[in-house]
């Protein structure tokens, strides 16, 4: 079974537990009467669709009941690293770097 | 033959019981009022996730980083609510009653640890007697308490309840036939 960081619990813990909740670090426009039509479908339906690591928003809705953000990769489904709302989104280099020191 | 004859009668030997309904409260306070509003509750709120309390029949369990479980008996009800009524103004937070939201079972026996294992994905090894998390079971979720080695609460919600029961009273009863056929050819 797949196990998942959270980083509230700080455990590693079964995949049954969480649930995916979408592409992070997307931001909601402070001002969305002032968007045409198509930024405003960009915002909502337009995402990256990566291929490989893949910033993205868990939650542990079975446990500790928060959403976090990961780093996945979305061809081998390792999780690279997970990390706390409002933390800073991590240096993919860094983040692959040390996973091939490994 | 009759349907009831039907029925495996062994029990199997872990011992599940339902239990008597007590006092439930979903309790959401911030950082800053964790301490405080324990003190007004009379019981500590632990501040890691899974960790315990309980002060004269009041049980509390950390769910969340905001979130706890609290248990008193039925007596008790209002007396908790006032409590936290009068703490309102000075630490803001949210306490539900939830008392009939779950039903509580049970289970002790030296199996116990293998008969959860059946349908919780959770390593229990990891969860350590005196301590609790909310997680799933048979797909549903639940709060699981480990009181001893040996010794679980299950607190499931209602309409799933009977389902819980009868999987693990299934699986009690296959522990109860495997020690039956070991027996046989020994
Ligand atoms: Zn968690």
């Amino acid at each position: 079974m797949l196990l998942i960081h959270c980083p509230y619990c700080d455990e590693d813990l079964p995949e049954l537990e969480f649930t995916y909740a979408g592409e992070a670090h997307i931001d909601r426009p402070a001002d969305p009467a002032s968007l045409d039509d198509e930024a405003w479908r960009n915002y909502l339906f337009i995402r990256s669709n990566v291929k490989g690591p893949h910033y993205e928003r868990w939650r542990h809705n079975h446990g500790c009941a928060r959403f976090f953000n990961a780093v996945r990769d979305t061809v081998s489904d390792r999780f690279l690293t997970t990390y706390r709302v409002g933390e800073p989104r991590p240096d993919l280099e860094s983040l692959i770097g040390k996973e091939g020191r490994e | 033959m009759s349907k009831a004859s039907k029925i495996n009668p062994v029990r199997g030997p872990v011992q599940l019981e339902v239990m008597e309904p007590v006092a439930r409260f979903s309790l959401r306070v911030g950082k800053q009022g964790r301490q405080q509003l324990g003190q007004a509750l009379g019981l500590e709120l632990p501040e890691r996730i899974g960790m315990r309390s309980s002060q004269g029949g009041r049980e509390a369990l950390c769910l969340g980083p905001d979130e706890w479980v609290v248990l008193a008996p039925e007596a008790e009800r209002e007396t908790l609510f006032t409590a936290a009524l009068e703490a309102y103004a000075e630490v803001p937070h949210s306490l539900a009653e939830i008392s009939d939201r779950e039903i509580t079972l049970r289970l002790e026996g030296e199996r116990a640890t293998d008969l959860l294992t059946i349908a919780c994905p959770r390593n229990l090894e990891l969860m350590p007697p005196g301590s609790g998390r909310r997680t799933v079971m048979g797909g549903i979720q639940v709060v699981l308490w480990r009181d001893g080695q040996d010794a679980y609460r299950l607190d499931v919600w209602r309409s799933f309840f009977d389902y819980i029961h009868s999987l693990l009273e299934t699986g009690n009863r296959e522990f109860a036939a495997e020690a039956q056929l070991e027996s046989q050819s020994a």
